[in-house]
């Protein structure tokens, strides 16, 4: 009986040493990479926003002018997203939504999509998809330029029949083989434009909280 | 000396050849070979974590008692997946992104813990290292060999997304080998995996089968 307690006894506490001992060491590695970290996902987003933005149109830091937005049914998100928005001298100049697109050809697509203070998209990325490889996927930059469609696009520029895929009666081209996934993106970008007209005051409002 | 290292790089790149012999890992076999490039650089991911892993257990092996070195060994490979986890998060981003979660997904690799089983956790350390090494090298040719089959039939490429791992320099490495090439999706997608290991593991039992036949006629030797 003894023996069974002593080796009970003998077995927790190395288990316990070796996970204290990587413990540390996971903690210390995180320390030392948290700062790099932080700093590259900092620059990779910020690379992404002068995609859609151009760095000329705005003086401020895009990064940290953001607040937090309410879910809302026009961006088809259920969290809280955060905006970013760009300034020159003070005067609102654009700003960058995250947006999700529920109806894709595989499960959610999400957009960050920059509009301009004037109503028009200043551009749209796609942020992640699961769109079939090869298929739905021309919808990322790196495949083609069919992103850029919604360059300049408005709510006047286009009446809302005219915010569908041309093979249902609208004016966005699509490629052959793949119609969910652009008629997914084309929604997703309409609905933006409409939550930024019904918002736009508090949307650059500093550290505003805009309705749904 | 020699004779064990040479043995034991004989067996993790060809005999016991993880990927296509001992059929282990093959969650991200399967899951990552899209490409070559990422085949690559999993399989490169996956032997560092091996090597340490094994050079981690092997010096401490006679501290672990038996009846709990699995949950030991498993600790000491999920802490340094995290390791390495969080250093290529930090001082290789673009990397981290083309492997996103495959690479906790290594804790999960049944080839990392059988090695530690099997050879560290009753060989010296320098042996160990090298055959985490070796193993991880075997399972990085059979990664980038299957990812580079399935790139080449399914998009008629090679190496894209190379300039996404090392930057944007190496770009024009990335080769066009059918120009105007539309594609063959099944290769890209799930079953293309299962054919291509497939092709991989029938060309290596081919190819070994070939070779003892050879050797078994160059024998002189009545009873063979």
């Amino acid at each position: 009986m003894n023996d069974i307690i002593k080796n009970a006894r003998k077995d927790a506490l190395t288990l316990v040493a070796f996970a204290a001992v990587f413990t540390l060491v996971m903690a210390f590695v995180y320390q030392i990479t948290k700062a790099p970290i932080e700093k590259s996902e900092a620059e990779a987003r910020m690379a992404l926003f002068a995609q859609i933005i151009p760095p000329n149109i705005h003086d401020n830091d895009v990064l940290k002018d953001a607040i937090t937005i309410a879910p809302s049914p026009l961006l088809g998100n259920k969290q809280p997203t955060i905006a970013n928005r760009a300034r020159l001298n003070n005067q609102p100049q654009a700003i960058i939504l995250e947006a999700i697109a529920p109806d894709g050809y595989s499960g959610d697509i999400k957009l960050l999509i920059a509009i301009k203070y004037d109503g028009s998209v200043s551009g749209v990325r796609v942020l992640t998809h699961k769109e079939t490889p090869g298929l739905g996927d021309y919808i990322e930059i790196a495949k083609n330029d069919w992103i850029k469609l919604f360059d300049g696009e408005s709510l006047t520029q286009t009446n809302d029949a005219g915010w569908k895929v041309k093979k249902d009666g609208g004016k966005f081209d699509y490629m052959a083989g793949a119609t969910i996934t652009p008629r997914a993106v084309v929604k997703a970008v309409h609905k933006a434009l409409q939550y930024f007209e019904a918002n736009k005051a508090q949307l650059f409002a500093e550290g505003a909280k805009p309705n749904e | 000396m020699s004779n064990q290292y040479s043995e034991i790089a004989l067996n993790g790149l060809w005999k016991q050849n993880p990927g296509v012999v001992q059929l282990l890992g093959l969650c991200p076999t399967l899951a990552v070979t899209t490409s070559a490039v990422n085949g690559l650089s999993l399989g490169l991911a996956t032997a560092l974590v091996m090597a340490c892993a094994n050079g981690t257990v092997s010096p401490v092996r006679k501290l672990v008692p038996d009846e709990i070195r699995v949950p030991v060994f498993i600790l000491v490979i999920a802490a340094l997946v995290t390791v390495i986890d969080l250093l290529i998060h930090g001082f290789a981003l673009p990397l981290h992104k083309v492997l996103g979660i495959f690479i906790p997904l290594i804790v999960v690799n049944c080839i990392v813990l059988a090695r530690v089983e099997s050879f560290a956790a009753k060989s010296e350390p320098a042996p160990s290292i090298f055959d985490g090494l070796m193993m991880g090298l075997g399972l990085t040719a059979v990664l980038t060999i299957l990812g580079g089959m399935r790139e080449l039939v399914g998009k008629g490429t090679l190496f894209s997304g190379l300039d996404l791992a090392l930057g944007p320099q190496f770009k024009h490495y990335v080769i066009t080998v059918i120009p105007d090439y539309h594609g063959f999706l099944l290769a890209i997608l799930p079953p293309g995996a299962f054919l291509g290991l497939a092709c991989l593991v029938a060309y290596r039992n081919w190819a070994e089968s070939h070779d003892t036949q050879s050797q078994a006629n160059l024998s002189l030797k009545p009873d063979h």
